[in-house]
């Protein structure tokens, strides 16, 4: 079964703007599934859709097989979400704040879980401070454990890392890599793209409220991340329309210090490096050096997402 | 929608109530101290002078018509002050997001609008009750014109806070719309003292009956029969609590 199934969801505010566009998309369950897109994307309308603080305009939304729009009570149960924006409630203290939403959830409090989940964010020394004392790391953190509090099946997570240093960071991650291990499917947008792809099983690139791509990370990868043929020439290449035509099979781009060639894919799992190679030492001569770098996620979702504005553009 | 989450509602209410009771002395003691201090002065500038045509001391009179103002503003305030203090601190989201249908939520947030009217009212009736004559002819009157008018002004209170987008908003409601109509609802006057035109215009004031109501249970005398206006209260009950549960329901000026 599928955590979420979201089929042609659309929402268009009333000034006109359509901030999601027929948008398809499955979240397995048991999944980490990364949602990626600049800012201004579509993300935030998506999660505030599902967390039911935006209407949709048109679509449906099945959440773990429930019509979540029809069954939205049942449905909210289930699910966790840290909104993007830090919120608090300034008269009551982290675990006064973790008690209050377990019972709105319909759950009697669970101490021991609070417990372990002030541990795990680092809030234990802090749980009986007014939230007004806490920093903005640690109201963050809060928000975090209040969307676990109630032990959903699914989690949102919306930049919940932002404003978060480096080390609690990676505890974090940590913690939610457990708690994926464990069955709990994770939605995650984040601007930390090598976060993403180290932690995420799946992903889904939204951008001007279309989706661009989504599916396994993995196969993401294989099937659109490229590799790329650096030569180092120490000198700027300019490429001209004869370069082009020669090496127009490798999607050739000069730079500052050389040239740099697209490699293809060959059957068995080789690339075209040697044709390329030879290529570019018939145009321009021997390098002075050489390397092959793949791409990674953020390479991948620059280049979607500026293809995507140069389509809108057109 | 049926409730189905009677632990989320007791929750919400109870967080209601922990909220008002953080900061006692705003919500409590500072409300039932303005109360008596309107009493003092009036028991001062006023000295025995007896009501007209009521056969009773202008203090007696102001007893329950200053509890019952301190009632309708602190219902007012209660629900009004969470809801916009949930929209600037981002908490709003928390109760959209929770899983309670609109008459959960309304239900919490009203039931703890009544509580704090009563604890308010309490307090000041306490504190007055060794200085003034005051006996409890109607128990059932009482409570039921005290209860009702607590649940339209935690109801207003919650549409307030909902239509409102900052705290000048609800400023602006507090000081232009429900401050008149306390002030205006017999609290301090018998009608009967009033010009023609001004009975007309408190006899179009709902809050006026309230009031009326509401000092008849105590002093058994009012300038209008509480029997008979049960109707018009109750229908007021029924009227703000569905208003509150339907714009509730739409999300209205919450969601987008």
């Amino acid at each position: 079964m599928s955590a979420l199934e979201i089929n042609g969801l659309t929402k268009t505010y009333a000034n006109g703007k359509t901030a999601l566009n027929n948008v398809t998309l499955t979240v397995p369950q048991g999944s980490f599934f990364a949602l990626l897109g600049p800012n201004g994307a579509g993300k935030s309308t998506l999660i505030n859709m599902l967390a039911d603080i935006v209407r949709s305009t048109s679509g449906e939304v099945k959440f773990f097989g429930r019509n979540l729009f029809a069954e939205r009570e049942e449905c909210k149960r289930r699910m966790g979400v840290v909104p993007q924006e830090i919120a608090f409630d300034p008269f009551f203290t982290p675990r006064e704040v973790l008690r209050f939403t377990s019972g709105l959830f319909g759950c009697k409090p669970d101490e021991a879980w609070i417990d372990e989940l002030l541990e795990r964010l680092e809030l234990t020394q802090h749980q009986a401070k007014n939230t007004r004392q806490l920093s903005g790391g640690m109201r963050r953190r809060l928000l975090v454990a209040q969307a676990l509090v109630h032990r959903p099946e699914l989690v949102i997570l919306d930049e919940p890392t932002a404003g978060v240093d480096v080390e609690l960071r990676k505890r974090l991650w940590t913690f939610m890599r457990e708690l994926n291990e464990k069955g709990i499917t994770i939605l995650l947008t984040t601007h930390y793209l090598d976060e993403a792809e180290e932690l995420c099983d799946h992903v889904a690139i939204i951008d001007q409220g279309n989706l661009l791509t989504a599916r396994p990370m993995q196969e993401m990868m294989s099937d659109i991340a490229s590799s790329h043929l650096w030569l180092n020439y120490g000198r700027e290449i300019q490429l001209t329309a004869d370069d082009q035509q020669a090496l127009a099979g490798f999607e050739p781009r000069g730079h500052d210090d050389g040239v740099c060639l697209k490699l293809g894919q060959l059957e068995g799992g080789k690339t075209t490096f040697h044709d390329a190679y030879q290529a570019a030492v018939g145009r321009f001569g021997p390098p002075i050096d050489a390397g092959v770098r793949s791409e990674d996620l953020e390479d991948v979702f620059l280049r979607l997402t500026a293809k995507q504005s140069k389509d809108q553009e057109r | 929608m049926m409730p189905v989450n009677p632990r989320g509602t007791w929750t919400l209410f109870q967080r209601e109530i922990r909220r008002f009771l953080k900061v006692k002395m705003q919500t409590i003691f500072t409300p039932a101290l303005t109360a008596i201090l309107y009493l003092v002065i009036f028991r001062y500038a006023m000295g025995e002078r007896q009501v007209p045509g009521m056969q009773i001391d202008y203090f007696t009179f102001l007893v329950p018509g200053l509890a019952m103002m301190a009632m309708m503003q602190n219902a007012f305030a209660n629900t009004s002050s969470s809801m916009m203090m949930g929209k600037v601190m981002g908490m709003q989201i928390y109760l959209l997001m929770a899983p309670l249908s609109s008459i959960e939520v309304v239900a919490a947030f009203l039931a703890a609008a009544v509580v704090r009217a009563v604890v308010v009212a309490t307090v000041f009736l306490a504190v007055l009750y060794p200085f003034v004559d005051l006996q409890l002819l109607h128990p059932g009157i009482i409570l039921l014109y005290g209860v009702a008018a607590s649940i339209i002004m935690g109801g207003l209170g919650l549409i307030g806070g909902m239509w409102a987008k900052d705290f000048d908003n609800i400023a602006m409601i507090t000081n232009f719309v429900i401050m008149p109509l306390t002030f205006l609802s017999g609290v301090f006057y018998s009608v009967k003292q009033l010009p023609e035109i001004w009975q007309q215009f408190n006899y179009a004031n709902p809050f006026f009956y309230l009031t009326d109501g509401f000092r008849y249970g105590f002093l058994g005398i009012g300038d209008t029969d509480p029997f008979a206006s049960i109707s018009i209260v109750i229908g007021s009950v029924v009227v703000t609590v569905l208003g509150c549960w339907y714009l509730w329901q739409t999300g209205w000026r919450m969601k987008e």
